[in-house]
């Protein structure tokens, strides 16, 4: 992958059981961002506008720009402010952050210190998704090894900036990946999430004023200081700054995180990712985690992986989880599982998520299991509706907007499944 | 504020507002669950969207914040779309069961699902069901019902200060339960039925009695604590059926305590007295009223012409009304005697000739909630005044500083700033002690009659704090609660307090323990207060023995004892201060006259002599002055029971009989106007100041153990002594004996071990329990319980003996 460059996982070797080491980051140019800032004592103000230059968007799903976020930070705020990781990555299909936190873990801990710089916070949390105990240990270590040499703690490298960064290892509810939610969680709360307004950034952790990126983000923030955002900006498209790693999974030959600029073809992800699985049609894609819209194929293949690109696809990047499916696939099935997900995932707090999830699950659970009727397809799309933009979060949104574009893009085989009862494919 | 624009109307909005505000104002009407005004926003139920112009989705209208020139629709397609999609989903899990359903006829669900519903449902799958908890004896479940709003959790921990309920489960699996099996206990429970928008929680006692469209809805207003809440009373076939808060934000705002919304069972309790009954030869002999009557008549005559007038007492409940009262002393006075009173409780009188008025709580029960700074003395605020204490927890949420002088540290279920956790006899030093720090901290010189009293004493810490609390916070008030009323050094508690409020500027007040507390003094239910009182019983002058003294519970020997009581509305075994000693009198009484709405000759106290079966506050009209001083009228809802009669008739009678003036009353107005002379004001009659009551020595430690005996909350009148499921209520749990680890370490006892419990030569057998906050050689006895009637006084010297 060395024709493409590379950002997050730049250099690393999976091989060396030590190269995630705070040693071997630092050869790897780790922690001179962080360094240069605090030698140089470049003001806050500076660093957000860097980051803004280079069109870093929020790699969570939503896509929001980073340096706009850390902007709304309000700078006079006497008392705490807090910066919060969400590495709560619970999108069935994504697993680039585990792999961050895994192999890179020092770029994440860089990352939120420059961000706890710029905002003034001397607070930071990092929630780790519930399931990956390796990847909360691996973190633990490095948060360690960094604090051993002065990166962290009480006045970092003498500068008289002191950031307190812990880890929480979630529960494995994947709602706590949506930010309020996790809010409440590391506050020990059931995770639910909070309405909005008031946003985190002024009503957030503890009720102060929070920050909340995901993984990826803070992991790009060191290269874009040491590189200049200009530079980052360039690597990938206008407004789409950067490079994105994309989990792919699926029926490929190579599953695998792949890391590419923003706007490289889709086609070209697929190479990389050693191309189809017994050389079978490309049938759908969901180019960005479970939550986002089914694309068919062919839609696919002519599509960029940006955020722009996808969006005027009928998709969106969501958190780079590339889930293919080829021609073998029943995509009444398909739909299936992914309402169950969310049948089984919804925080039950607001009315039209939680009685909303179950009846969609069943009505697809009846039509695979051959007892669908043929005004199911529009009673699916009118619950969708009724739960689309309704709900306290987004959680309501991803399960509807599966539901509507399979059935937009797959609508034949979804009748030939009620007519007779059996799978197209 | 904030102008906004609702379905083409302009509205101001107070900054912070929400569109639901708005909407409230206009009068525009919102479909709402989850919402409510006195509960924080949860915005989860969704069906109060509505559409924002420029908003790309429909928005919650109550979580939506007001923005100057927002314009809203709430009746547009989008916005009736969206509401009709949630009620849907609501209906979908929802069972069909309306017609078997408590609720039914007084159900948001019910009464929004004919305006927001569909006539079918179009979901065909299994519909959920949710296991029933048991909640405990107050409210019924039926969870399969409920569409998760969250106010019964929100009620928990916002307005009863403690999450009993709480939801666990995702998604579908969420539901709402207790934690592991616990019964919801607080105080205020019942609120949560209220709140509840669909059939989830429901009344137990009133479960499967009668539908809500069968109900008759009379106001009236609650004859327990001293709050007096609005009350609305369901009736059905001349029987109470329910009772249910009326609104009134001065005073209960819209919640009601258990035991002004529970009482109810009492009323209808089987131990009613319904016939006039007279003990001839040592059995109860039912009769017509004109028999019970002219007996009472002659009796009362011939203890006055064998003993004097002197011997004639009269001794009342402050739950009484106030017609009932002003009539009794009215009776007793007309006689020539001035022995009436109504505090049974009370312990020490000796501030009575320096009182200027009715005490009161010294300021509006609204105005509780914005305090900054509260100093409560003497009391188990939550179990005597559930939405005082309620009150106050919303105004520290706000900020305010609750500090407390009590010989017991029960949990308040809000943050207390300073406490200080003293035995009985300590409580008028510590209020010396933050009279001394007050007047340091202002530079105020203390009055030269408390000098002496002042001098010696060091100032800890916390008296300081709360001196300062007081003096730096304002408004700021101080409350004397039930326990200081019953203390055996109330007047020089209640004298040092008062300083305290001249010095640190704030509000004093003393909280009325019963619904009628204010109006009794001012009805002239006490001796010799000639300046109290309005109208006509200011003008009557004879003095008379309080009830300490005509009970013989004072230390203070009288010289006529009383030989004839009449007793009204009141248990003395469970009502006074010293129920082994006012026992001791009853029983050597040669009359005892007792207007009762219920039997007391299958008890074991068989004191009386003649039972008159008077109405209780349903079945009587009448009027309650509460302890703002606020004058409270209301009527009978129900005709009376069986040949029960109100009290203020029977008075009226007994009067004639006795060849009274005055007594020539057709209607409950005349006697009220009589009261109320023309152009009288309550208010000037309310006062806490005692004039130059010089405060007695305050140091002396007693000896031996000291009993703390507090009024259980389901104990403290008649009515709720006999409300079944309230009796079954955590709260109403036998008495136990109280004791701190080392006391119980040094009588040798464990707790749950049964020990002896004596006071004089009363003793009981009760259950030892540990309470390490309990001051040193302190026992906590309950008084006011069967268990615990044959003890002696509520404060005192105890002997505890294990067994």
């Amino acid at each position: 992958m060395t024709q493409l460059t590379q950002i997050l996982l730049a250099g690393l070797n999976p091989s060396d059981p030590n190269d995630w080491r705070l040693r071997n980051y630092e050869q790897r140019e780790g922690y001179t961002a962080l360094r240069k800032i605090l030698n140089e004592k470049i003001p806050p103000d500076a660093i957000i506008g860097e980051v803004k230059k280079s069109a870093l968007r929020g790699r969570g799903g939503a896509g929001f720009p980073t340096g706009l976020k850390w902007s709304f930070m309000p700078k006079q705020y006497e008392g705490d402010k807090y910066l919060v990781c969400n590495s709560d990555e619970g999108e069935p299909g994504t697993f680039k952050d585990r792999d961050i936190m895994h192999h890179n873990p020092h770029s994440l801990i860089e990352g939120m210190a420059i961000g706890a710089y710029a905002m003034g916070i001397r607070t930071g949390y990092n929630y780790i998704h519930g399931e990956i105990w390796d990847t909360y240990e691996r973190m633990e270590e490095a948060i360690d090894e960094a604090r051993a040499a002065g990166l962290l703690g009480d006045n970092i490298l003498g500068s008289g900036f002191s950031f307190q960064l812990y880890n929480h290892h979630g529960y494995g509810a994947y709602i706590c990946g949506e930010e309020t939610a996790l809010l409440e969680s590391l506050e020990g709360k059931k995770g639910q999430p909070r309405f909005k307004p008031p946003f985190p950034a002024s009503f957030g952790l503890y009720g102060k004023p929070t920050t909340i990126n995901n993984t990826e983000t803070f992991a790009s923030v060191p290269w874009i200081i040491r590189n200049g955002g200009e530079k980052f900006l360039q690597i990938g498209k206008p407004n789409n700054g950067g490079t994105k790693i994309f989990s792919v999974s699926g029926h490929v030959n190579k599953p695998g995180n792949y890391e590419v600029p923003m706007g490289t073809p889709f086609a070209k992800l697929l190479e990389m990712a050693g191309g189809m699985r017994g050389g079978r049609k490309l049938k759908a894609c969901i180019p960005g985690g479970s939550s986002m819209p089914v694309l068919p194929g062919d839609i696919m293949m002519r599509t960029d992986m940006d955020y722009d690109s996808i969006a005027k696809a009928g998709s969106f990047l969501g958190s780079g989880a590339v889930i293919i499916m080829d021609d073998t696939t029943c995509m009444v099935k398909a739909l299936e599982r992914l309402s169950y997900f969310y049948y089984e995932e919804s925080c039950g707090q607001c009315t039209p998520c939680r009685e909303g999830t179950g009846w969609l699950y069943r009505v697809v659970h009846r039509i695979e299991t051959g007892k669908g009727r043929i005004e199911d397809l529009d009673l699916l799309n009118n619950v969708a509706d009724n739960i689309q933009g309704r709900t306290i979060c987004a959680l309501g949104d991803a399960a509807a907007m599966p539901v509507r574009a399979m059935i937009q893009h797959f609508r034949d085989e979804f009748i030939y499944h009620i007519e007779h009862k059996k799978c197209m494919v | 504020m904030t102008n906004i624009e609702i379905d083409g109307k302009q509205v101001s909005v107070p900054t912070g507002g929400t569109v639901m505000d708005g909407a409230t104002q206009l009068g525009i009407y919102i479909p709402y669950f989850c919402y409510h005004k006195k509960l924080s926003i949860a915005a989860n139920c969704r069906m109060c969207l509505v559409q924002v112009e420029k908003a790309p989705k429909p928005l919650p209208a109550c979580s939506t914040p007001a923005v100057e020139g927002m314009k809203v629709s709430t009746h547009s397609a989008m916005a009736v779309a969206s509401q009709k999609g949630q009620m849907e989903f609501l209906l979908i899990n929802h069972p069909l069961d309306c017609p078997i359903c408590d609720q039914g006829g007084e159900c948001q669900l019910q009464d929004l699902a004919v305006g927001y519903g569909a006539s079918a449902s179009r979901y065909t799958e299994p519909k959920r069901v949710v296991v029933n908890k048991n909640l405990g004896p107050l409210i019924s479940t039926d969870m399969t019902r409920c569409i998760l709003c969250t106010r019964c959790v929100r009620f928990g921990q916002e307005i009863a200060g403690v999450m009993e309920l709480g939801v666990a489960g995702r998604g579908e699996h969420a539901e709402i339960l207790t934690f592991v099996d616990s019964t919801v206990d607080s105080e205020l429970s019942g609120n949560m039925i209220d709140l509840c928008p669909v059939g989830a929680l429901v009344s137990k006692p009133f479960r499967y009695s009668a539908r809500t469209w069968e109900l008759s809805r009379r106001k009236s207003v609650s004859p327990h604590c001293g709050l007096g809440s609005n009350l609305v009373v369901q009736i059905k076939l001349n029987r109470v059926m329910r009772v249910l808060p009326r609104e009134n934000e001065e005073i209960n705002e819209c919640w009601l305590s258990d035991k002004d919304r529970f009482s109810y069972e009492g009323l209808n309790s089987e131990e009613r007295l319904t016939t006039p009954m007279i003990k001839r030869d040592g059995q109860w002999q039912e009769c017509d009223w004109h028999t019970a009557l002219e007996f009472v008549a002659n009796g009362l005559k011939a203890v006055q012409k064998q003993h004097g007038v002197q011997s004639i007492g009269a001794l009342a409940s402050p739950h009484s009304t106030l017609e009932e009262l002003y009539l009794l002393q009215k009776l007793i006075r007309g006689l020539g005697s001035g022995n009436v009173d109504h505090r049974l409780r009370q312990s020490d009188f000796r501030s009575d000739s320096h009182l200027q008025g009715s005490p009161w709580l010294g300021m509006k029960i609204a105005e509780i909630s914005q305090l900054k700074s509260a100093l409560v003395i003497g009391s188990t605020l939550r179990k005597d005044h559930p939405l005082i204490a309620q009150r106050l927890r919303q105004a520290v949420k706000q900020g305010a500083h609750l500090n407390l002088i009590n010989p017991v540290s029960d949990d308040l279920l809000t943050n207390v700033t300073n406490q200080a956790v003293v035995a009985p006899a300590a409580m008028a030093a510590m209020l010396a002690q933050i009279l001394k720090a007050a007047a340091e901290l202002k530079a105020t010189k203390i009055p030269a009659t408390l000098k002496d009293t002042v001098s010696s004493i060091s100032v800890t810490d916390t008296a300081r704090a709360i001196a300062a609390s007081l003096i730096d916070n304002k408004p700021a008030a101080i409350f004397l609660g039930n326990l200081a009323q019953h203390h055996p050094q109330y007047a020089d508690i209640h004298m040092l307090a008062q300083h305290i409020a001249q010095i640190a500027e704030t509000s004093f007040g003393v909280l009325g323990e019963a619904a009628n507390s204010v109006g009794a003094y001012l009805a002239g239910a006490v001796p010799g207060l000639g300046a109290v009182g309005i109208g006509g019983s200011s003008q009557v002058g004879a003095n008379g023995n309080n009830a300490s003294q005509m009970l013989g519970m004072s230390a203070t020997p009288v010289a006529e004892p009383c030989r004839a009581f009449v007793l009204m509305n009141l248990e003395p075994e469970f009502d006074s201060y010293n129920p082994q000693q006012a026992m001791k009198t009853l029983a050597a009484a040669e009359l005892v006259v007792m207007m009762s709405a219920y039997k007391k000759h299958v008890t074991s106290a068989d004191y009386a002599d003649v039972l008159l079966p008077i109405a209780p506050f349903t079945e009587t009209s009448g009027t309650f002055i509460n302890t703002e001083g606020r004058v409270q009228s209301f009527n009978g809802v129900v005709a009376p029971l069986g040949d029960a009669r109100p009290a203020w008739k029977i008075l009226r009678v007994l009067g004639n009989l006795l060849q009274l003036d005055g007594f020539d009353y057709e209607t409950p107005e005349q006697v009220r106007a009589e009261i109320f002379l023309a152009g009288s004001d309550v208010s000037t009659q309310l006062s806490n100041r005692l004039g130059s009551f010089a405060v007695g020595e305050i140091g002396q430690v007693s000896e031996g153990l000291q009993r703390i005996g507090e009024v259980p909350i389901y104990q403290a009148d008649p009515i709720v002594r006999r409300a079944e499921s309230l009796q079954r209520t955590h709260d109403a749990m036998a008495p136990l004996a109280w004791m701190p680890g080392a006391l119980l370490d040094r009588l040798g006892v464990q707790a749950g071990d049964m020990i002896k419990v004596k006071q004089g030569d009363g003793e009981a057998l009760l259950p030892a329990a540990r309470d390490d906050k309990l001051p040193a050689n302190c026992v906590r006895v309950a008084s006011a319980h069967p268990l615990t009637a044959t003890l002696g006084a509520m404060f005192g010297e105890i002997m505890v003996e294990r067994l």
